[in-house]
């Protein structure tokens, strides 16, 4: 009995270490394992789903009659249909408007705010987060605030009127070639306070020791941040684009609450573009295929920049 | 052996039995229902029939959605059915109920329609969106209208005008409001309610035959014709009586300006009725409706229903009941009293009503009977939603002057409604 038992215990033992062991192998995997798990299907998978969709018929619902480039076909040709200007073409243009001021903004307002902040003032502890706030606000928040600051019947023109300056004319917001531009005003406003943080975070970790040589070399203030400073600061500039880049690409109640419902169809973006041909206009196939495209433009910008910038890594 | 089968057959009908049992125990006693009527008169009209169906025993269980309007409503139910866990019934509008009735997710409700006669008091051309194949499968709660236009009394007194009766008299009316330096027109320039106003432009300019055929037919000779081209040139008309902050704004800052007496007039389906009621203003006394100029003796109607999915067993008696309640003459009054709409039945007494209400009730009788009746290009009524969708594009990129002349637009339509087909 007892011979039975023994070695028994015994390698019970010697297992228990050992599972002790390889579960401290796995003990990683596992815990990553549902939200990898999670993010396989709900993100690529659908992705995939997405593009299967985009090759079908499916207009309310699903179907899985596939039609072939039908649907590529039809937004290739509205590419291309200027006068007048199809959705999908106003959605493009607008989307090239709308990103590039915004990212480009964000980034330079972002970074001035930033160096300013970062000269040891007084306050700072005060004006950062005044800075960073408006990212605490919701897109639909920011859209409608702005929409009623920007309306010439009651908010910024009038109020220049009653001051007395009577010619003073601002009606972007109630023109609708010119709406986009007020979409990229209110989203620059929100997210510039955000960027300003990261890169000032990043200029905090820069080494005051560099910029002592630099300042006993004799470098001005200009050549100290042009030459060390921002070249120091790449990575974050990196992570500041991706972030930009991924919030202009999915805005989409910015500009349905800044611009009212998209009168004239003027204020088309990509997005929204999906979202009513998906769901509200009942061609799902059209909406997917416009997905695909957005997905596949964002590839064919972010994949040649991150693989330059991580390539030195 | 023997015994093994009676034993067999013994256990057999007991489950049989009880199972029978369970079935008839387990009829569930709630209805659930998806709806976005969430804000204060609708709210109130559709605790009426909570109250009716709470009465018979029936609990009540709303199907929580977020935000207010209708899409992500729509968004929400398309997930629950397509995940098979319907809701006993939800608000619908236009060509979605045919959706899911194709799809052949709507259940039947025949029997009881066929008991309480409903064929015979729903308007005919309704009952396209609340019946497949001779199949009732959704109740229609009200009739609104989107022909009419609203006017602030005081401001119309003030101007000396009077009652417009064909679109010459609107503009002319139009043109005194502009001399006594009010805003003739109030607009939302979004393009629903661009396409919505659109509608009575095009019944005004060409009646209710040539609305059917370009709009219900979608009859390509009609679709670009000159009468279709004029009606155009009558909506640019109308561009010009508008004030100059008008792209983007909401439809019930539009109504706030008639009823401040900022603006003259209104061209709006009759919820705008639900704003002047909320400012506690009141019809003939304080604000005026008409139908839109030239389209009187026509309904453009949209309507609400409530869609009746094909539900398990056990949830059916739910839903009967919430039909029954719904098609109920009391509720279709209490209900339209407050939502400012029409019953989407013709026998209901017109006593409750106020004077637009009850212009409302008679004018459906009138037009049903006519065969002027007839659906909403813009609010989804006429056409599928792709073709709707392509409707609102064209005239809004017309409107905001995107599309140049009327020649382009008539062009546009019918390329933009034949694409969307």
């Amino acid at each position: 009995m007892t011979t039975t038992v023994a070695p028994l215990a015994v390698s019970t033992g010697m297992r228990a270490r050992s599972l002790r062991g390889r579960l401290q192998d796995v003990l990683p995997k596992l815990v990553l394992a549902p939200s990898f798990l999670l993010v396989l299907v709900f993100v690529y998978g659908f992705n995939l789903w997405t593009f299967f969709l985009s090759f079908t018929n499916s207009k309310g619902f699903t179907s899985t009659k596939l039609i072939g480039l039908a649907n590529y076909q039809k937004l290739w040709n509205w590419t291309f249909e200027t006068d007048p200007p199809s959705s999908w073409y106003t959605a493009i243009v607008n989307m090239g408007i709308f990103g590039g001021l915004y990212v480009a903004f964000c980034l330079i307002l972002g970074l001035t705010l930033a160096i300013l902040l970062d000269q040891k003032i007084r306050g700072e502890g005060i004006l950062r987060p005044i800075y960073l706030y408006p990212l605490a606000l919701s897109f639909i928040v920011t859209g409608t605030a702005w929409k009623l600051f920007l309306d010439p019947g009651i908010g910024l023109e009038k109020a220049v009127h009653d001051w007395g300056w009577t010619s003073f004319k601002f009606d972007w917001v109630v023109n609708p070639r010119m709406m986009i531009y007020c979409v990229a005003i209110a989203g620059i406003w929100q997210t510039s306070g955000f960027v300003m943080a990261m890169f000032l975070a990043g200029l905090r970790g820069i080494d005051g020791e560099i910029l002592k040589a630099a300042q006993i070399d004799g470098a001005s203030a200009f050549a100290t941040y042009w030459r060390i400073v921002l070249p120091i600061m790449r990575p974050i500039f990196l992570s500041a684009i991706i972030v930009l880049a991924h919030m202009a690409i999915k805005s989409y109640d910015l500009v349905l609450s800044v611009t009212g419902k998209n009168p004239g169809g003027a204020a088309e973006l990509p997005s929204t573009f999906m979202y009513s041909y998906t769901f509200t206009r009942n061609q799902m196939a059209v909406g997917s295929t416009s997905a695909v495209i957005m997905l596949m433009t964002i590839a064919a910008i972010m994949i040649p920049y991150l693989y330059s910038e991580l390539r030195e890594q | 052996m023997k015994f093994r089968t009676t034993l067999m057959a013994g256990a057999m009908a007991v489950s049989a039995i009880g199972f029978a049992a369970s079935a008839q125990a387990a009829d569930i006693k709630e209805v659930q229902m998806l709806h976005w009527w969430t804000s204060g008169g609708e709210a109130a009209a559709l605790n009426v029939l909570k109250q009716d169906l709470a009465k018979e025993g029936y609990a009540w269980k709303d199907v929580p959605v977020a935000g207010g309007g209708g899409e992500g409503a729509m968004t929400a139910l398309k997930a629950m059915v397509a995940a098979g866990n319907p809701p006993t019934a939800s608000q619908i509008l236009g060509y979605f109920a045919v959706d899911y009735a194709e799809a052949g997710k709507l259940g039947d409700i025949t029997s009881l329609a066929t008991k309480e006669g409903w064929a015979k008091v729903v308007p005919t051309a309704l009952q396209k969106f609340t019946t497949t194949n001779g199949k009732w499968d959704a109740v229609p709660v009200n009739i609104h209208s989107v022909n009419w236009i609203w006017l602030n009394k005081a401001v119309m007194d003030k101007i000396g005008g009077t009652e417009p009766k064909n679109f010459d008299e609107f503009i002319a009316l139009l043109d005194k409001a502009k001399k006594a330096g009010v805003i003739p027109l109030a607009l939302g320039g979004q393009p629903w309610q661009e396409a919505t106003m659109f509608d009575s432009v095009v019944m005004s300019t060409g009646g209710p035959d040539f609305y059917k055929k370009a709009f219900i037919d979608l009859d390509e000779s009609a679709l670009k014709s000159d009468t279709m081209k004029k009606s155009f040139d009558n909506l640019a008309k109308l561009r010009a009586y508008t004030d100059p902050n008008y792209a983007g704004r909401d439809w019930n800052l539009a109504t706030a300006m008639v009823i401040k007496g900022d603006a003259l007039v209104q061209v709006m389906g009759d919820w705008a009725k639900g704003e002047f009621k909320a400012a506690n203003k009141e019809a003939g006394k304080d604000f005026l409706c008409y139908r839109f100029p030239g389209t009187d003796g026509s309904v453009i109607y949209n309507t609400d229903m409530f869609a009746m999915f094909d539900v398990p067993a056990d949830r059916k008696a739910a839903q009967l009941a919430l039909a029954d309640a719904t098609m109920s003459p009391s509720f279709q009054s209490a209900f339209n009293v407050v939502k400012g709409s029409v019953p989407a039945r013709m026998d209901v007494p017109d006593t409750a009503f106020d004077i637009c209400g009850k212009k409302g009730i008679a004018d459906v009788k009138k037009a049903n009977a006519d065969g002027k009746f007839v659906g909403s290009m813009a609010q989804n009524y006429a056409q599928p939603p792709a073709v709707a969708g392509a409707y609102h594009d064209v005239v809004t990129k017309f409107f905001h002057g995107e599309i140049k002349s009327s020649d382009a637009a008539v062009a546009e339509l019918d390329k933009a409604l034949n694409n969307a087909k």
